[in-house]
C-alpha cells in the first residue's frame, strides 16, 4: 500500500483533527497512521492503530535519534503488523500501557517526557516483549538505506571504484 | 587418474572444508601430483558475487547453521545461537577474513616454559621448533603475497589509521605501521591492487585480498589433481576393522546421503565443526568419538581475548573508507608480567559499517547513551584488541544431543569462560585503546565486549605427548596415522597474533609431510 492510497479520500484538515489521539507527533486514524504534515502514511492491517502508534513510540524511545524522521521507526516495525504478529505485540503493548498507569499516566503515549517512558521501559526491559522489539530494531531500523545518509555513512563503494581516489586518507583536522 | 574422481577411488586423499587451512593443503598436494577430493559444505562465491552491503554479505556467506553456547562469556547472552563468525563457503573463512597476517613470536610456541604455571590454564609448548617455521611463514607471505614482508610495500593509512597512529606515536608506542596484510599494493601481481572500498570483511570484490577461494583452489584445480564438491556437508569419517579411516559420509548438494573412499582423510571445518565431526564419527571401537583416546577433543577451545575500542571526536574521520583492518601497534605484543598478565596483545585498526556498529557496539544496549554514539557515527575511530588467551580443559566443544541439524546431527555446544589471565589482559588493552584516542583529542571512547568468535583455535590440539593432545606435530592424529587435522583447531596455543599465516604455513607443511609418507608408503 503506498503512501498516497492510504491517504486517499482524507484531506489534511480531517487528519490534523485525529492528531491528538498521539500527541502531537503522529496522526491515528481508524486503522492509520500518518505524519501530522502527512508527509507519510501507513495503514495498519492487523494491529489497532492505537496500539502501532504506540509501538512506534517505543522504537523511538529504545533507538531515539531526533534527527531520524518518524516514517523510518514506523518502517522499522512494520513487520509486526501481520496476522502472526499481531497477537503478542498486542499483548505487549498492552503490558506497556499497564505499567505506564501504575506510574500514574493514562498510558505509555500520555506521558510527557521521554525520561518517564524510558523509566516505564527499563522496567520491562528483560520481558521477552522489550527483547524482541528492541532487537528487531537492531536490523529493522539501522539497515535501512535510506537512514545511512542521515549518519553520515556511505554504503556501498565497489561501484565508484572504491576511495582510493575519493578520500579514504583525506582527514585534515590531525 | 585425473579429476573429478570415483566415489570408489580410495587412493585419493580428502579434505573436509576449504578454507585456510584446507583450501591451502588442497591446493599442496595438488601442486605435487597428489589426487585430491575436496569436500565444502558452502558454495562457491567469487569477488563478482561478494556484496559490498553487510547484513545481506552476512546472509550469503555466514555459517548459519544451528549451533549452542554456554558459559560466562557475553557472546553467549547476546549471540546465543552464534557462537562464531566465520564463513561457509569454498574459500572458508578467507572469504571475508580481514588480511592481518603476522608470524608468531619465538616464545608463543614454548607458552609452557615461557609462562610457568598458570593456575586453571592448561598450558603446554607446541611441539615444533621456531627456526622450523621460518621457510614455511616465508612460503606462506610469499603465497599470500603480505605486505612490508618480502620486498612488498605497506598500505597506505586510511583515515581511521592516520587517527590511530597520531594517538599510538603521542603514547610513545614505536611499532606502528599500517600492518602486515595478506592485501595486494601494486600493479606488478596477479591480483588487482587495493582499491580502498573498505569492505574487506565482505570479501574483496577486486581480489586484492588473498582468499583460499579464488587463489589456491582455482590454483589446485588447474592442476587436474583437485576436484571440489561444493554443498557437501560431511557426516561421518568412517574407518576399517583396523582401525584406520577409509572413507567418509557426506550429504551432497541434493541432500543425498553419498560415501567417498579415501587413502588419507584431512579434517579443516574450522576449531567447532572439526570436533564435532571427530564426536559425530563415534563407532563401536571408537566410543568416544575419533582420534579422542587422550578426552581431549573438542576441549581447550581459545578465542583470542578481544574487544574492541572506539573513539568519538569532534570533527569526522570516517573510518568505513579505505582498508578494513591496515593498521597496528605491535608494543604490547610482548610478553611483560609486570603488566599483571602473561603473554601479549595487539591493537588493529577496525572499521564497522553503522548496521554492524548498531549490532556490536554494545550489545542489548539502548536508550540515549547508546544512540548518541551512533549519532556520531562519522566521527569515530575503531581499533580491535586481539592477544594471547589461555587455554582450558573446560572451555570446549561438545554434541549437543538435544538440538540438531537440517541433517538431524546433534551440533556443537560451545562453551566458554574467560581465564583471569584473560580479563586482565583485555582491561589492560581497553585502557591503553582509549588512551591512544584520548591522545588525539576523542571526546568519548567506548569499552566495546568481543563479537562472536573469528578466530577459532585449539580444539584439536598439537602435542607430543598423545595423553595431552589430538595430533602430533605434523597435525597426524596420535591414534590414527591416516587422519590428519589440517585447520585452527591443530593450535597448541594461541599466541597474540591473528592465526591465519600460521594456520597457512602449518598446511604447507603437512602437505610436504603427507607426500613424503605417501611415498615412502608409510601411510
Ligand atoms: C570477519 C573476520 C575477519 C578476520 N580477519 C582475520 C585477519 O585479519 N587475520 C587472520 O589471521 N585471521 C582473520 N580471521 C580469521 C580467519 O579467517 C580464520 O582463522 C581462518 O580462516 C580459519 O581457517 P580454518 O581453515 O580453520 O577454517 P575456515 O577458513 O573457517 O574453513 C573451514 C571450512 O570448512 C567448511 N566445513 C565445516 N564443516 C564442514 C563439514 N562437515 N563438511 C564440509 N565442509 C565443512 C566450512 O564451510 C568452511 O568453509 C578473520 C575472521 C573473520 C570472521
Ligand atoms: S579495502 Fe582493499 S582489500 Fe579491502 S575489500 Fe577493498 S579493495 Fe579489497
Amino acid at each position: 500500500m503506498s503512501q498516497k492510497e492510504s491517504l486517499r479520500g482524507l484531506t489534511r484538515r480531517d487528519l490534523l483533527k485525529r492528531a491528538s489521539a498521539a500527541g502531537a507527533s503522529f496522526v491515528v486514524g481508524t486503522g492509520f497512521l500518518a505524519a501530522p504534515d502527512a508527509a507519510w502514511a501507513y495503514e495498519a492491517e492487523h494491529l489497532d492503530a492505537e496500539t502501532f502508534a504506540t509501538l512506534v513510540q517505543m522504537a523511538r524511545d529504545i533507538y531515539p535519534h531526533d534527527q531520524v524522521a518518524d516514517e523510518y521507526y514506523v518502517i522499522a516495525v512494520k513487520g509486526y503488523d501481520s496476522a502472526d504478529a499481531a497477537a503478542g505485540i498486542t499483548a505487549g503493548i498492552a503490558a506497556l500501557n499497564a505499567a505506564a498507569q501504575g506510574k500514574g499516566f493514562d498510558s505509555y503515549l500520555a506521558t510527557g517526557w521521554e525520561r518517564d517512558r524510558v523509566d516505564i521501559l527499563r522496567g520491562m526491559e528483560d520481558s521477552a516483549f522489550f527483547q524482541q522489539v528492541r532487537g528487531g530494531l537492531v536490523t529493522g531500523l539501522y539497515n535501512q538505506k535510506a537512514v545511512w545518509p542521515i549518519f553520515g555513512y556511505e554504503g556501498e563503494s565497489f561501484s565508484q571504484g572504491g576511495y582510493i581516489d575519493r578520500g579514504f586518507n583525506d582527514i585534515n583536522w590531525l | 587418474m585425473a579429476a573429478p574422481f570415483d566415489l570408489n577411488d580410495d587412493s585419493v586423499v580428502v579434505i573436509i572444508g576449504t578454507g585456510a587451512g584446507g583450501g591451502v593443503l588442497a591446493n599442496e598436494l595438488a601442486q605435487k601430483g597428489i589426487s585430491v577430493v575436496a569436500l565444502e559444505a558452502g558454495g562457491r562465491h567469487l569477488p563478482d558475487d561478494f556484496i559490498n552491503d553487510e547484513w545481506e554479505s552476512f546472509g550469503q556467506l555466514a555459517w548459519l547453521d544451528p549451533r549452542t553456547t554456554s558459559g560466562d562469556w557475553r557472546v553467549a547472552k547476546d549471540f546465543s545461537g552464534l557462537p562464531a563468525w566465520i564463513v561457509k563457503s569454498v574459500g572458508g573463512t578467507t572469504q571475508h577474513w580481514a588480511g592481518a597476517s603476522l608470524r608468531f613470536q619465538d616464545h608463543e610456541w614454548k607458552a609452557k616454559t615461557t609462562y610457568g604455571d598458570v593456575q586453571g590454564a592448561n598450558l603446554l609448548d607446541w611441539p615444533i621448533d621456531p627456526r622450523e617455521m621460518d621457510d614455511y611463514y616465508t612460503k606462506a607471505e610469499d603465497k599470500l603475497g603480505v605486505t612490508r614482508t618480502g620486498n612488498r610495500p605497506g598500505l597506505p593509512g586510511s583515515n581511521n589509521y592516520l587517527v590511530f597512529e597520531k594517538g599510538a606515536k603521542a603514547l610513545g608506542y614505536e611499532e606502528v605501521h599500517t600492518g602486515r596484510m595478506a592485501i595486494q599494493t601494486r600493479d606488478d601481481g596477479d591480483r588487482i591492487p587495493c582499491q580502498q572500498t573498505g569492505f574487506c570483511f565482505q570479501g574483496c570484490k577486486w581480489g586484492a585480498k588473498w582468499s583460499a577461494g579464488y587463489v589456491d583452489i582455482p590454483e589446485g584445480e588447474a592442476t587436474g589433481n583437485l576436484e571440489v564438491r561444493p554443498q557437501s556437508h560431511v557426516a561421518r569419517i568412517l574407518h576399517n576393522e583396523a582401525g584406520k579411516v577409509m572413507g567418509v559420509e557426506y550429504y551432497d548438494a541434493n541432500g543425498t546421503l553419498q560415501m567417498q573412499k579415501a587413502r588419507i582423510v584431512c579434517v579443516a571445518g574450522n576449531s567447532f565443526e572439526s570436533p564435532r565431526l571427530l564426536l559425530n564419527s563415534a563407532s563401536a571401537m571408537f566410543p568416544d568419538g575419533l582420534a579422542n583416546s587422550s578426552g581431549q577433543v573438542g576441549r581447550n577451545y581459545m578465542r583470542h581475548m578481544t574487544g574492541s575500542v572506539y573513539g568519538v571526536f569532534d570533527k569526522p574521520v570516517k573510518m568505513w573508507r579505505g582498508t578494513t583492518m591496515a593498521g597496528i601497534i605491535q608494543d604490547e605484543a610482548r610478553h611483560d608480567p609486570s603488566r599483571g598478565f602473561v603473554g601479549g596483545y595487539e591493537l588493529e585498526t577496525l572499521s564497522l559499517g553503522l548496521p554492524f556498529m548498531a549490532a556490536f557496539l554494545d550489545p542489548g544496549g539502548w536508550g540515549r547513551e547508546f544512540t548518541s554514539a551512533l549519532d556520531h557515527y562519522e566521527n569515530m575511530a575503531g581499533m580491535w584488541i586481539v592477544g594471547e588467551d589461555m587455554p582450558q580443559e573446560t572451555n570446549r566443544v561438545t554434541l549437543n544431543h538435544d538440538v540438531t541439524d537440517q541433517y538431524g546431527l546433534p551440533v556443537a555446544n560451545v562453551h566458554f569462560d574467560d581465564h583471569p589471565n584473560d580479563i586482565a589482559m583485555r582491561n589492560h588493552a581497553y585502557k591503553q585503546g582509549q588512551a591512544v584516542y584520548e591522545a588525539v583529542g576523542a571526546t568519548r571512547t567506548f569499552p566495546t565486549p568481543p563479537y562472536p568468535s573469528t578466530h577459532n583455535l585449539g580444539t584439536n590440539r598439537m602435542s607430543e605427548n598423545p595423553r595431552d593432545g589430538v595430533v602430533n606435530n605434523w597435525g597426524q592424529t596420535h591414534d590414527i596415522a591416516n587422519l590428519f587435522i589440517s585447520d585452527g583447531s591443530q593450535f597448541t596455543t594461541g599466541a597474540a597474533e591473528n592465526p591465519t599465516l600460521t594456520i597457512v604455513a602449518l598446511a604447507i607443511r603437512q602437505a610436504d609431510h603427507i607426500a613424503q609418507e605417501m611415498s615412502a608408503q608409510n601411510i
